[in-house]
């Protein structure tokens, strides 16, 4: 280590072209002690960035509320930098690399809202030590700790989303046994994040008996003559939207123009925001999706963001769009992070901590009822709760619908059936540990230290 | 003055045939050789070498089997991605089922298996050219990301048709630290430029580029042209499957379908454009415009102290890059290996122009 240390001064002495190029490559170095820095991963251009965002607005809005209204978490001031990814896992990588030794202690965990690049990054996080946290999205199997020790699913996963849809619709049917013979379609991104819900309506069709079509749509989405001819011919009893970006809004569009009523429709919880539903106009009335943690509106918390942080021209957005469903959603992410910060700062002290000592904050996790009140996010959050074998801690999702005008919950909450979901959470993570080589965890022992 | 082959006499055949026939030019291969695998190591950031010189060496790899085809055979393919995505998920499939085999065998084995399905995609090749062979070979992207998004042996039924893979262990040496796997690629790189290099000079070669410049007037002085074609297609199909199998296992390390799309195909056909047709050289310039270019690019702002929101320095780094390419291919259509050469031709007269 020693000679490599002086060979590295000998080499930089030398001062070819090339070290020039590598030093202005590796970025002004940042002096900062009393920081917290947060990495935030967004998407502002491109196919996806009408969803891209809101929700990039909500999420970079509350850590600069976090620091208006509370002087940081615990005293320490938090820091964060934008990278813009354009939803390309490969462009996504990149900006984790950039990211993550930024600030005093590094980058305290990633929230790269694409399924795409948590696959990517799941690979890279444990080497650098760094948590991943992918609130409702990214890796379903992910939820087990002892595999997965990065990994945060936390609040939800597809498979939970599914399985609410399945039993949202059984509910209809007048229970899930009057499924049988029904046709449920399923129209998805063509990619990690569409893929991941098919395993559990399987599961969910071998024990109902409905028919299950799967309908790829290839990226962006705004190609799907062909998808909607197959729905036209098939007259599926449900279809059920896992879309992102253009491709929801060109989904509802389609629907219209095959005539599929919309209120047969339901959406993920990525395929029902506002941006998903104004294009088609008046059409998109009547059409359902999930709520993930935060409907629409404003509560305490928004009364915040616009007096400490919009008020003051600080702002990243529009002060109208504060309280919409995505800016909601970035904001409860970002909210679970400094959450989980605030968790690690009473066992490690309130000074910059690493991402292993925040990892520690998320698999801690304790939001409740009245932690929730405190926070200004009464009616915008369910509790969450983690441990070693939970990093998801919240299993439960309610339905809204778009009136044409806004969106109203209409059903739930609903709690996802662990019965159904749990083995084949642990079947696919043990898959990917004998594949990864990964030895598992022992939860007891890991408390302990 | 610097840059003269004066006094430079050849005595042997040998000596006439080597590859770098001048010497300084030898010099500057073996400083740059040596820059590349000692130096390099202890100068750049482990970001410089994962963001920027890792894409960097692939894809400077797989434009170079590209260009063996296109610049050098003359044959337009649209879908080289598709056999990049060949070689991954048969690298894959090997590492997975057969866990004995070594990585470099692994390498290899992909590589031959993505020359198949090349050749079979070059079939077309024999009767029609020019823009209708661009059509056919883009009939090979659509059936590769067709497959592996459907077929679900290739991913070993992962639920979400993403696949990963563990760490590269060559001899019970992991590659695991980006300059490891930065020295691996580069020692790749190497072998397989001064390969083509050698290629495009042998028989085959000059066979190659015969087709190319007229291919009725190659026939009649006795070149098969289904010999000449499909191997090309086959090398070219070879070097793309070993790029792919890199891009998969050094650089992702977990990749989709969507990772190798039409995209991709048509970056690396950028690149070579861009870089210069028919030019080893080429092949490496046009790779770091691609890879390196907008990275830079986006993060220049950042460094020069510019304080711009996210979604306008993406816009800049757009625009920016466009007019540059277009800039390039407008004061040299022939690619940045030419402004090398004419750099170099400058250089011999250099300080005392006539």
């Amino acid at each position: 280590m020693k000679l490599a240390e002086k060979m590295r001064i000998l080499a930089a002495s030398v001062g070819t072209i090339a070290a020039v190029v590598a030093v202005t490559a590796s970025g002004p170095v940042q002096a900062a002690d009393k920081e917290q820095f947060f990495p935030a991963l967004v998407y502002r251009t491109g196919a996806y960035a009408p969803n891209g965002v809101p929700f990039a607005n909500g999420y970079v809005d509350y850590l600069k509320l976090v620091n208006a209204r509370d002087g940081g978490i615990g005293g320490v001031k938090v820091t964060f930098e934008e990278c813009e990814t354009g939803y390309a896992t490969d462009r996504g990588v990149e900006c984790y690399e950039r990211l993550k030794g930024k600030g005093a202690t590094g980058a305290t965990l990633f929230q790269p809202l694409s399924t795409g690049i948590t696959f990517a990054l799941t690979d890279k996080a444990p080497k650098d030590k760094i948590p991943l946290v992918t609130a409702g999205y990214g890796r379903a199997d992910s939820v087990d700790g002892t595999v997965f020790k990065w990994n945060f699913p936390l609040g939800g996963t597809y498979w939970d989303a599914a399985d609410i849809l399945v039993q949202h619709v059984g509910k209809l049917q007048g229970g899930t046994d009057k499924l049988k013979g029904k046709k449920i379609a399923l129209v998805y991104h063509d990619s990690p994040y569409g893929k991941e819900p098919i395993p559990l309506l399987q599961e969910r069709s071998k024990m109902h008996g409905y028919e299950l079509l799967l309908l790829p749509v290839t990226h962006p989405g705004v190609e799907q003559k062909a998808t909607w001819l197959q729905i036209r011919q098939q007259r599926p009893d449900y279809v059920f939207l896992w879309g992102w970006g253009v491709m929801n809004s060109t989904s509802i569009k389609e629907a219209v123009a095959t005539g599929y009523p919309r209120e047969k429709m339901y959406g993920v919880w990525w395929s029902g925001a506002e941006p998903d539903v104004l294009p088609a106009g008046d059409g998109a009335k009547g059409y359902n999706a999930l709520v993930f943690l935060a409907p629409a509106g404003q509560g305490q918390v928004h009364k915040d963001i616009i007096k400490y942080v919009y008020d003051k021209g600080q702002g990243t957005g529009k002060k109208e769009e504060v309280g919409e469903v995505l800016y909601n959603r970035g904001m409860v992410s970002a909210m679970m992070g400094v959450e989980a910060v605030k968790r690690a700062q009473f066992k490690y002290g309130k000074k910059p901590l690493t991402g292993e000592q925040v990892r520690w904050g998320l698999e801690n996790l304790a939001i409740d009822a009245a932690a929730i009140k405190k926070l200004g996010f009464d009616g915008f959050m369910n509790p969450v709760g983690t441990s070693c074998v939970d990093h998801e801690g919240a299993h439960s999702g309610r339905v809204q619908v778009w009136d044409g005008k806004k969106w109203t919950v209409t059903a739930g909450p609903y709690e996802s059936d662990l019965q159904i979901i749990k083995p084949i959470i642990r079947a696919s993570a043990a898959k990917y540990a004998a594949e990864k080589k990964i030895p598992a965890r022992d939860c007891a022992k890991d408390a302990s230290s | 003055m610097l840059y003269r082959e004066n006094g430079q006499f050849k005595t042997s055949y040998r000596a006439d045939q080597q590859m770098l026939p001048i010497l300084q030019d030898r010099m500057f291969m073996g400083l740059l050789l040596a820059f590349v695998f000692v130096g390099a190591p202890f100068v750049f950031s482990d970001y410089f070498f994962l963001s920027i010189l890792i894409p960097f060496l692939i894809l400077s790899l797989a434009a170079l089997g590209l260009n063996l085809l296109v610049g050098y055979c003359g044959q337009i393919s649209i879908g080289h991605a598709a056999f990049m995505s060949v070689g991954a998920y048969a690298a894959y499939n090997l590492v997975l089922r057969v866990p004995q085999l070594n990585f470099l065998v692994v390498l290899v084995l992909a590589g031959l298996i993505a020359a198949l399905v090349g050749l079979l995609f070059g079939i077309p090749s024999l009767r029609i050219r020019g823009l209708y062979l661009a059509v056919a070979t883009l009939a090979a992207q659509f059936f590769m990301d067709w497959t592996f998004a459907r077929v679900k042996w290739f991913t070993n039924y992962a639920s979400s048709g993403s696949v990963s893979t563990a760490t590269i262990d060559l001899f019970g040496f992991p590659i695991n630290s980006p300059v490891r796997k930065y020295l691996f690629l580069a020692a790749v790189v190497t072998v397989f430029a001064v390969l083509a290099k050698n290629l495009v000079r042998s028989h085959l070669g000059r066979a190659w580029m015969a087709m190319r410049d007229m291919d009725v007037a190659a026939e009649v002085i006795g070149i098969r042209p289904v010999y000449a074609k499909l191997t090309a297609f086959g090398v070219s199909s070879f070097y793309v499957g070993v790029a792919g199998a890199l891009w998969g296992f050094v650089h992702l390390g977990s990749w989709e379908p969507l990772a190798f799309n039409i995209t991709l195909s048509l970056n690396l056909l950028f690149m070579i454009i861009i870089g210069g047709m028919g030019s080893i050289l080429g092949s490496f310039f046009g790779a770091f415009f691609i890879v390196a270019l907008p990275i830079l690019l986006n993060r220049a702002p950042d460094w020069l102290g510019i304080d711009m929101s996210t979604a306008m320095v993406s816009h800049l780094e757009s625009m920016i890059f466009g007019a540059l390419i277009i800039f390039f291919l407008i004061v040299e259509p022939q690619g940045l290996a030419r402004l090398w050469a004419i750099g170099k031709e400058k250089l011999r007269l250099w300080p005392f122009p006539h």
